[in-house]
C-alpha cells in the first residue's frame, strides 16, 4: 500500500466513524425528545407508551376546571367528545386556556390521570389546530373500536 | 380606485420580472449587447412599479380605507398611527409584497454597485434575482393578492393581531427579510458564475460584502425575533427551537459557514466549489424558511396562511430552484474544483472545520424540523421534537467551534503553526478558569454550567483581544486593522458576550410561578418582591388589568413593576405584557398569569435573569461585524483592476458582439 492510499485509507475510516457516530447521537436524541400525540379515546385504548412521555390532544370540558385554592395546582377534563381524560396541571396556564378550547398538554400518565408539565393553547380561537381536529376525528373512527367503558389503567 | 392601481402596478412589475429573467440570459448566452442592457432597467422598472404597489398598500393603512379585505381583516379605526405602517406586513399577503421589495431593493443596490463587473456576467446576476421575483410575484398574482376588495366598505376593520402590536414587531419582519433575501444576491453571483462557465474566485470578492450585509441584517432580525418573544410572549424565554425560530436559524448557520468559506475562496482559492454549493444552500434554506412559515404546514403564531394552493406553489417554486440550481452545480462544478494546497494545521483548515460543524448544525435542525411533517406525511402519528433534542445536539456541535474560535486568527494561511497559536493564547487559557473560578468565589458557588459559560466566554473574548493585540504590536502603524479584520474581531468578540449570556443566563437564572395575593412576598436572593394588587388601566386601544409588584432589598425599593393583561377590541385573546427592570448584570421579570378565585389573589410568575442581556447585546456585536467588514474598501477598490485584466474572454466577446 502506498503512503498516499494508506492516508487515504485512513481519512476515509475517520470519516465513516465520524458520520458513525453523528447518525447513533442523533438518533438517539431524536428517539428521547420525540413524543406523539394522543387523543383520550387512544390513550384510553392503550396506544400510549407506557410511562412515557406523550402529548394528549383535545378540548377542555365545560364546567371542569377545579382551582386548588392554595397552590397553583389545577385540575380540568379534556375531552375528544368521546372520552374524557382527567388532567393536573401545576403552572401558570396560557392566555388561551379557557373551558371548550382546544389545547395540547405535554406529560404522562400517572394513576389513571394525565399529569402535565406543559399546556398549550393555540392562539385563534375559533382555530383548532390540525392535530387537535384529527385526534378528534380520529377518536370518531376509533368509536366503534373502543369498549364503552373505559379499561382499567 | 388606487387598490387597483396597486394591483395592476404588481401586473407590470410581474411582465418586467419576465423580462428582467429571460432577455439578459439570454443575451449572454447569444452575446447580444441590447438584450444584457435590458437586465439594468428592467429591474428598475420593476423596483418603481413592486414601491409604487407597496406604497399603495402602505396608504391603504394609513387612510383606513376598509374597502380593502386585507386592509379591513388586519386594522381598525382605533389602531395607532405608527402600527398602521407595521400592519402592512403584519400578515400573509402584506409581508409577501415586503419580501418583494426587498428583493428589488436589493436587486438594485446589486446593479447599481456592480457597473465594473463584465456586463454578461451582470446580465446572468440579474436574470437569476429577476427569476426569483418572477416567483413570489407569480404566488402574489396567483394566491395572495394584498389588494383584494371587500364590498361594500366595512365600517371598520377587524384589529392587527395584538402579539404584533409592539415596537419589536415593526422592525422584526424588515430585517429578517433583509437577511434572507440578500443571500439571493450570493446565490445569483453563484449561479451566473456556474451559468457562464467560467468559474474563478472574482464573483467571490464581489459577492463578499453581500453577503456579510445580508448576514449581519439576518442577526439582528433574528435577535429582534428573540427579543421580542422574551418580552412579549410572557414566558421569559429567548429561544424555543420552534420550527419557525429554526427556519430563520438554518439559513443564518450555513450563511456564517458562507462568509467563512468566502473569505478562503476569495484570498486562497481553495473551497471553490464548496462556496458556490454554500451560498446555494444558504439561498435554498432561505427558501424553505418562508415555505414552512407561510405554507400553514406548521401549526404556530406565525402561520397565518392555511391555503393549500399556497403551499403547493411555493413547494413547487422551491422544487424548481432547489433542484434547478444543484443541477447546474452538479453540471459545471467539476471545472472549478482546484485552488492552492494547504497543511493540515493552517487557516484553511480551521474554517473548513468550522464549515463541517455549522453545516452539520444546519442539518442537524433541519433534521428535527421536517421530521415531524415527515412523519405526517408517511402517517407515522402526529411526532413532535422536543427542544432538548436540539439544545443537546447544537451544543454538542458548538463546542468544538467554541474550543477552536480563538486559534483561527493566530493561524497562517496555507501553514500554520500550532504551538505558536497556542503561546500567544497561553494568557486567556491561564485566565479562563482563573476568571470562572474567581466568579464562583464572589456570588458564593456557581453552578457547573454558568462556570463553563464564563470559561467559554472568557477563552473566546480575551483570544481576539491577544488577537488585537498582536496585530498592534507587530503590524505596522496604519495597516494594523483593515475593516474587514476588525468585523471578524468584533463579531468573535460578540460571540464572547454571547456564550456568556447564554450560559449563565440558563444554569442561575430563578423561574418562580406563585400564587399571590395582596400584600405577599416572595424572596428571591437578596431581593424581595412584594405583590401590591391589580388595578384597571386604559391603553389607546386596550383596557388591561395591571398588577403592582415593588421589589425591594433590605427595606428600599429598588424598582416598582407594572405587568399588564391587556384586552383588545373585538374579543381578541388577551396578551399578556411582562414588566421588566432590564439591567446589565440581571433582569428583573415580572408578568401576571390569571386571578385565582374571588379573594383577589392572582398567578403571577417572577423570574430573575442574570446576563440575560448579554445574549442580545452579543447578537449585536455580530451584527457590527458583519457591516464593519462588509465596508471594507478592498473590496471595491480592487475591483476596478482585477475587472478589466481578469474579464473572461467569453464576457468580453459578448460585450463586443
Amino acid at each position: 500500500m502506498t503512503p498516499t492510499r494508506k492516508r487515504r485509507l485512513i481519512a476515509v475510516a475517520l470519516i465513516l466513524v465520524a458520520v458513525g457516530i453523528a447518525t447513533v447521537l442523533t438518533v438517539l436524541a431524536l428517539q428521547q425528545n420525540m413524543t406523539y400525540l394522543f387523543s383520550p379515546s387512544e390513550v384510553l385504548a392503550g396506544h400510549t407508551p407506557g410511562g412515557a412521555n406523550f402529548r394528549l390532544g383535545g378540548v377542555v370540558l365545560e364546567h371542569s376546571i377545579k382551582r386548588d385554592s392554595t397552590s397553583l395546582k389545577v385540575d380540568f377534563v379534556v375531552t375528544d367528545r368521546f372520552h374524557d381524560m382527567p388532567v393536573e396541571y401545576t403552572g401558570i396556564l396560557p392566555d388561551l386556556f379557557r373551558e371548550g378550547q382546544s389545547i395540547v398538554a405535554t406529560g404522562k400518565m400517572e394513576n389513571g390521570h394525565f399529569v402535565a408539565q406543559q399546556v398549550l393553547a393555540k392562539h385563534d380561537e375559533t382555530y383548532m389546530p390540525k392535530e387537535v381536529a384529527e385526534a378528534i376525528a380520529k377518536a370518531k373512527a376509533m368509536k366503534r373500536d373502543v369498549p364503552a367503558t373505559p379499561p382499567q389503567g | 380606485m388606487l387598490p387597483e392601481l396597486g394591483q395592476f402596478a404588481l401586473i407590470l412589475a410581474l411582465l418586467l420580472a419576465l423580462v428582467q429573467c429571460v432577455l439578459p440570459i439570454y443575451g449572454a448566452w447569444r452575446g447580444n449587447a441590447a438584450l444584457i442592457a435590458v437586465g439594468r432597467r428592467a429591474a428598475a422598472g420593476q423596483f418603481v412599479f413592486v414601491a409604487l404597489a407597496f406604497g399603495i398598500l402602505t396608504y391603504a393603512f394609513v387612510s383606513q380605507d376598509f374597502s380593502v379585505a386585507y386592509v379591513a381583516e388586519n386594522s381598525n379605526l382605533s389602531l395607532p398611527w405608527y402600527y398602521r405602517f407595521s400592519a402592512v406586513w403584519g400578515a400573509h399577503e402584506g409581508s409577501l409584497l415586503l419580501w418583494i421589495l426587498i428583493l428589488n431593493v436589493w436587486t438594485v443596490a446589486v446593479a447599481a454597485f456592480s457597473r465594473r463587473l463584465p456586463d454578461a456576467f451582470m446580465a446572468r446576476v440579474l436574470g437569476v434575482l429577476g427569476f426569483v421575483s418572477l416567483g413570489f410575484l407569480l404566488f402574489t398574482a396567483l394566491t395572495s393578492n394584498p389588494f383584494l376588495r371587500h364590498l361594500p366598505a366595512l365600517a371598520d376593520g377587524n384589529d392587527l393581531n395584538p402579539v404584533l402590536q409592539d415596537p419589536g414587531l415593526i422592525m422584526h419582519p424588515p430585517m429578517l427579510y433583509t437577511g434572507y433575501v440578500g443571500f439571493s444576491v450570493a446565490f445569483a453571483f453563484a449561479i451566473a458564475a456556474l451559468l457562464g462557465g467560467e468559474v474563478d474566485a472574482r464573483w467571490v470578492r464581489w459577492s463578499r460584502p453581500w453577503t456579510n450585509v445580508a448576514w449581519a441584517f439576518l442577526t439582528l432580525g433574528i435577535a429582534l425575533g428573540s427579543w421580542w418573544s422574551y418580552y412579549v410572549l410572557g414566558w421569559g424565554g429567548w429561544w424555543f427551537w420552534d420550527p419557525v425560530e429554526n427556519a430563520s436559524f438554518m439559513p443564518w448557520l450555513v450563511g456564517t459557514a458562507l462568509i467563512h468559506s468566502q473569505a478562503v475562496t476569495e484570498k486562497r482559492g481553495s473551497f471553490r466549489a464548496w462556496t458556490l454549493l454554500l451560498a446555494i444552500f444558504a439561498f435554498s434554506l432561505s427558501l424553505l424558511g418562508t415555505f414552512l412559515v407561510r405554507s400553514g404546514v406548521l401549526t404556530s403564531v406565525h402561520a397565518f396562511a392555511s391555503d393549500p394552493r399556497r403551499g403547493v406553489f411555493i413547494l413547487v417554486f422551491l422544487g424548481i430552484v432547489v433542484g434547478g440550481s444543484l443541477l447546474i452545480y452538479a453540471l459545471r462544478a467539476p471545472k472549478v474544483a482546484g485552488g492552492e494546497v494547504f497543511a493540515a494545521v493552517s487557516r484553511e483548515t480551521a474554517i473548513l472545520i468550522n464549515n463541517l460543524l455549522f453545516a452539520c448544525a444546519a442539518a442537524m435542525v433541519l433534521l428535527g424540523t421536517l421530521y415531524p411533517l415527515i412523519g405526517d406525511a408517511l402517517n407515522l402519528g402526529r411526532i413532535s421534537i422536543g427542544p432538548p433534542y436540539f439544545g443537546f445536539m447544537f451544543a454538542l456541535l458548538m463546542l468544538p467551534v467554541v474550543l477552536l474560535i480563538p486559534f483561527g486568527p493566530f493561524l497562517r494561511w496555507r501553514v500554520g503553526d500550532w504551538r505558536a497559536a497556542l503561546r500567544a493564547l497561553r494568557p486567556a487559557l491561564i485566565a479562563a478558569p482563573l476568571i470562572a473560578l474567581a466568579a464562583w468565589m464572589i456570588a458564593g458557588g456557581l453552578p457547573f454550567k454558568a462556570l463553563i459559560g464564563v470559561a467559554a466566554s472568557i477563552w473566546v473574548g480575551f483570544g481576539i483581544v491577544l488577537y488585537a493585540l498582536s496585530r498592534w504590536r507587530n503590524a505596522p502603524a496604519g495597516r494594523r486593522y483593515t475593516p474587514e479584520m476588525l468585523g471578524m474581531i468584533c463579531a468573535h468578540f460578540g460571540v464572547a458576550v454571547f456564550l456568556a449570556g447564554v450560559l449563565i443566563v440558563e444554569a442561575t437564572g430563578v423561574e418562580r410561578d406563585l400564587r399571590m395575593s395582596k400584600g405577599s412576598t416572595v424572596e428571591i436572593g437578596t431581593l424581595t418582591f412584594r405583590f401590591d394588587g391589580v388595578g384597571h388601566t386604559q391603553g389607546p386601544n386596550y383596557s388591561a388589568d395591571q398588577g403592582t409588584i415593588t421589589v425591594l432589598r433590605q427595606g428600599e425599593i429598588v424598582t416598582v413593576l407594572h405587568p399588564q393583561k391587556r384586552q383588545y377590541p373585538n374579543n381578541a385573546p388577551i396578551q399578556t405584557v411582562a414588566s421588566i427592570d432590564p439591567g446589565i448584570t440581571r433582569d428583573l421579570y415580572v408578568a401576571l398569569g390569571e386571578p385565582l378565585g374571588d379573594d383577589g389573589a392572582w398567578a403571577v410568575r417572577v423570574y430573575v435573569k442574570p446576563f440575560v442581556h448579554w445574549i442580545w447585546l452579543g447578537a449585536i456585536f455580530m451584527m457590527l461585524g458583519g457591516f464593519v467588514a462588509a465596508a471594507d474598501r478592498r473590496f471595491r477598490v480592487m475591483r476596478a483592476p482585477t475587472a478589466e485584466i481578469a474579464a473572461p474572454p467569453a464576457a468580453v466577446a459578448a460585450a463586443q458582439t
